[in-house]
């Protein structure tokens, strides 16, 4: 009764991508794949790229995620079957070009781990049956993926957590940690970008802000497709690196993911 | 030469400065913000000559006192019936009020609203920040240093001349059909049985008093998911969607929500009636009425017209409201100014 004519041929129920949903009169979701790797989230951010190059009236953004991009547009300009058209065209024109839209950033980004600032270390050690050494060279040796940008300004959904990191998130959240708070929680990672509510864990804290205002010509540092490591620091280097603009960040530009 | 200014005597619970939101910066995490009520806002807007969607001050529950500090200046409360004086003497809202140094406008509450606005002729002077000067306190981003407005806080206006054109009036939105909240099915209804989707489109829905500019949560009987569960790989989400976690109890997701997030999301509110749904108070019911892609089109139209339209009939003669809907509100809406 409620499902209209129009809807239910919309909604394809097979498994196969893409996949069109509705997210509202003025939105198209569009599904790439079910699960977070980094070949699904390479053909998001083509396509992304790819809609941002076919100049079409009434597509007003777009939100690149994991495995799926939702287009928001002017549904006075726009229906969600021309939307649907475009991105179809797009993704035609994806198949042949298989690089990423901006070549992959590499970032060695420092952190000081423990103490006042990563006061859930021993916590996640004791969780993992870890030492906090341990704990830290696991999550420093490891190579991480910016898989999308969301939730807070700026704030980096990481991939790239080593399994033995994986740890169920917080029961209750904790109401408040500051901006930069190098956390893990479920098999994800991230670097939090203003001072938010988590329920994710707390290993340390880096001097270096995803999201800056004042850095006008970049207040988002990072974007989807960077690739980041952590490089331990001593508690008086981050002191000194928190007066630096970019907080101690190396960028490496045209890097391989 | 003393600056032109709104000053904050005594402030309301939220009160921040939102216009029609940010365009743009969600891939980047910053949600879209603006007015919580649209449509209310506007209409602050038509009623004092600014654009529909400059910067006015939100607020909600009730609206505090002002005071002006420039030669003058043409003020508008809307959002609902709120009551309201200025040097004690009564006012109605909906109509725009040509004020001088010193006057203050004292603003209670609305028996039919959550949140009101304080329009003034030229808007507040405040910097715009990634497009627009709508506040988005988790991010200490907009409006007052991205904060909410305290009480001696001095909001620059941007314009101080006499307005020397008559006095404008909207009628004032007394009877609002609160009970149907229109919506489009999706993006996961996919996640549901076909009896979750009947009950939500058959059942009462009670707004909870956990209500504020990111979500409403909802109360009524469990909405039960189905085997794909009750989490996603977290995707962008749009304004409007009605997400339901485990608990089964939806969240209607309102102007400064998650730009992305791990929720199903069953259905999505019209643009036309996302501002209804924020001003039904806690304890209220609604009902949700799907409807098809077609008929959302037309009903985003429709309301485009109408925010289009209020400006002209904010000009239009005093009188000319109790021919159309006919509401002895509307009747002394019009009459009170």
């Amino acid at each position: 009764m409620f499902i209209t004519d129009a809807y239910t041929n919309f909604v394809s129920q097979s498994p196969e991508y893409p996949r069109f949903l509705v997210a509202g009169e003025s939105a198209l979701l569009v599904e790439l794949g079910n699960s977070i790797d980094t070949a699904t989230n390479d053909q998001v951010l083509q396509l992304d790229s790819a809609l941002q190059q076919i100049p079409k009236m009434g597509i007003l953004e777009t939100i690149p995620a994991y495995r799926s991009l939702l287009i928001i547009f002017d549904p006075i300009l726009q229906t969600h079957d021309a939307v649907m058209e475009v991105v179809e065209e797009a993704l035609a024109q994806c198949v042949s070009d298989a690089a990423l839209p901006q070549a992959a950033r590499e970032w060695t980004i420092p952190v000081v781990y423990g103490g006042a600032h990563g006061f859930d270390l021993a916590h996640v050690a004791g969780h993992c049956g870890r030492s906090e050494a341990d704990v830290v060279a696991l999550h420093a040796g490891a190579t991480y993926r910016v898989f999308m940008i969301g939730f807070n300004p700026g704030f980096p959904y990481l991939g790239g957590l080593t399994p033995e990191l994986y740890i169920p998130r917080r029961p209750v959240p904790t109401p408040h940690v500051e901006p930069g708070c190098v956390i893990i929680g479920g098999g994800q990672a991230a670097i939090t970008s203003v001072a938010t509510p988590t329920g994710w864990y707390v290993l340390g804290r880096t001097p270096v802000r995803a999201f800056d205002l004042g850095r006008q010509n970049a207040p988002f540092l990072f974007r989807a497709g960077d690739v980041i490591r952590f490089h331990p620091i001593s508690q008086a280097d981050h002191d000194r690196l928190l007066a630096t603009e970019h907080g101690g960040a190396i960028c490496r530009e045209g890097a391989t993911a | 030469m003393s600056a032109q200014c709104l000053i904050a005597i005594a402030t309301p619970p939220l009160a921040t400065i939102q216009d029609a939101g940010r365009r743009g910066w969600m891939r980047w995490g910053v949600s879209g913000s603006g007015a919580m009520d649209i449509e209310a806002l506007a209409a602050g807007n038509a009623l004092v000559g600014n654009a529909w969607h400059e910067a006015a001050i939100e607020f909600a529950w009730i609206g505090g006192e002002w005071e002006i500090a420039a030669r003058c200046c043409r003020l508008a409360i809307t959002g609902g019936n709120f009551r309201l004086s200025v040097d004690g003497i009564v006012r109605p809202p909906y109509v725009s009020l040509d004020l001088r140094r010193g006057q203050r406008v004292r603003i209670e509450g609305a028996p039919n609203a959550v949140w009101g606005y304080v329009a003034v002729q030229g808007g507040f002077n405040v910097p715009e920040l990634l497009g627009s000067r709508a506040t988005l306190l988790r991010a200490k981003l907009g409006g007052v240093d991205g904060r909410t407005i305290e009480a001696g806080d001095a909001l620059p206006l941007r314009e101080g001349v006499i307005p020397h054109s008559p006095t404008r009036a909207l009628p004032i939105p007394l009877k609002r059909s609160w009970q149907e909240i229109r919506v489009l099915l999706g993006p996961q209804d996919d996640h549901f049985p076909r009896t979750t989707l009947s009950n939500f489109a058959a059942e009462d829905w009670q707004v909870t008093n956990r209500i504020d500019r990111m979500g409403y949560h909802l109360s009524g009987p469990k909405l039960v998911h189905g085997e794909k569960g009750a989490n996603i790989i977290s995707d962008g989400i749009a304004v409007g969607s009605i997400q339901v976690p485990a608990s089964g109890q939806p969240i209607a997701l309102m102007r400064d929500c998650q730009p992305t997030g791990g929720y199903p999301k069953l259905a999505t509110i019209l643009s036309c009636d996302l501002g209804r749904l924020a001003q039904i108070r806690p304890g209220s019911t609604l009902r949700f009425t799907p409807v098809s892609r077609v008929m959302a089109a037309h009903l985003h139209r429709e309301f485009t017209n109408r925010l289009a339209d209020l400006d002209r009939q904010a000009r239009a003669p005093r009188g000319v409201f109790v021919r159309r809907r006919g509401s002895i509100g509307e009747l002394i809406g019009a009459m009170a100014g």
